[in-house]
């Protein structure tokens, strides 16, 4: 059974595993939406007192801290217990685009080249870390949610500015992906 | 001990993104250059799966473990926020390979360098939070 489950997960297992941790949140009073968490830690922060929309009652998320302090958790767990230790299996077309910009595949989960702390001083390791970081965390919010709260929380519910959003994420990640990456690697 | 089931979901959740591999700054490059269908897959049957579990709850008007009908709440009619935000996350999850639920399960992975990308986007949502008043929505 571990060694069953062990093994790199299809995509229609996933798929549906997510549904249903969007099913229990909402059982258990809660609901699907990890980028909120980045708003309740500005207000634990005490960001509140000088900015009104981070004047609220962030105890009332608590709940949401516990659920990603558990994807900590479940990622450890997965990492070190339900490891069969396969190399990623990446289409070779994405390995052969990436080798283009100087992006070697090593096989883990995310490129070492890139995700560690010397690369932070480098432009490229700049951009993924920092900008990157940035930009998602303000545009999450900006857009009001993030890939749970709109691609999987908001489409099922048919929330047309879920789909807006989601149009919008896409946009912004192929104009990434092919017009802003050839310039930075 | 009322936030326990919450640690457990959590735990679940972060356990589905590692062996999904969506949490991988490599599929997501995969995902935006089309050339497989996994991440499309795992957002394809999360949806299916989804419509039908909020089918179901408003059907039934399931209760939560506290004993209330589950409000499934509509977002506010917008145009302007939602596309340029979407854009703008867009643009990061691309650059970064990672959204926030994933960011969170690269720590328990033990990349530690992710760490940087939390911080960063907790100045994002900060600077987003600062200048809302003068940003269309």
């Amino acid at each position: 059974m571990i060694e069953y489950i062990s093994q790199p997960w299809a995509w229609y297992v996933s798929g549906p595993v997510i549904a249903f941790v969007m099913f229990l949140l909402l059982w258990a009073g809660g609901e699907f939406g990890v980028s909120s968490n980045l708003r309740t830690i500005c207000s634990m922060g005490g960001a509140g007192k000088k900015i009104g929309f981070f004047n609220f009652d962030w105890k009332k998320q608590i709940w949401n801290l516990v659920f990603i302090f558990g994807a900590i958790l479940g990622g450890f767990i997965a990492q070190n217990y339900l490891n069969s230790n396969e190399a990623l299996q990446l289409s070779q077309n994405t390995v052969n685009d990436l080798a283009g910009l100087g992006i070697a595949f090593d096989g883990a989960l995310v490129p070492a080249q890139l995700f560690s702390w010397e690369s932070i001083a480098t432009i490229q390791g700049f951009l993924v870390l920092v900008v990157g970081g940035f930009l998602v965390g303000f545009g999450a919010r900006w857009a009001g949610g993030c890939t749970s709260g709109h691609a999987i929380s908001g489409l099922s519910n048919f929330q047309l500015p879920s789909l807006i959003a989601v149009i919008g994420f896409f946009i912004g990640g192929l104009t990434m992906t092919y017009l802003i990456f050839p310039l930075i690697f | 001990m009322k936030f326990i089931k919450f640690l457990f979901i959590g735990i679940l959740f972060g356990i589905v993104m590692t062996k999904s591999e969506a949490i991988s700054w490599y599929r997501i490059q995969e995902m935006f250059r089309f050339d497989a269908f996994h991440m499309y897959g795992i957002i394809g049957t999360a949806l299916a799966f989804g419509i039908l579990i909020m089918q179901f709850i408003k059907r039934r008007e399931l209760k939560n473990t506290e004993g209330e009908i589950i409000q499934l709440k509509d977002k506010n009619p917008a145009t302007y926020r939602y596309f340029l935000g979407g854009i703008v996350f867009g643009l990061g999850w691309a650059l970064s390979g990672a959204c926030p639920g994933p960011m969170f399960t690269l720590v328990g992975n033990g990349y530690l360098p992710i760490l940087i990308v939390i911080g960063s986007a907790v100045l994002g949502t900060l600077a987003y939070g600062i200048l809302r008043e003068i940003l269309p929505h």
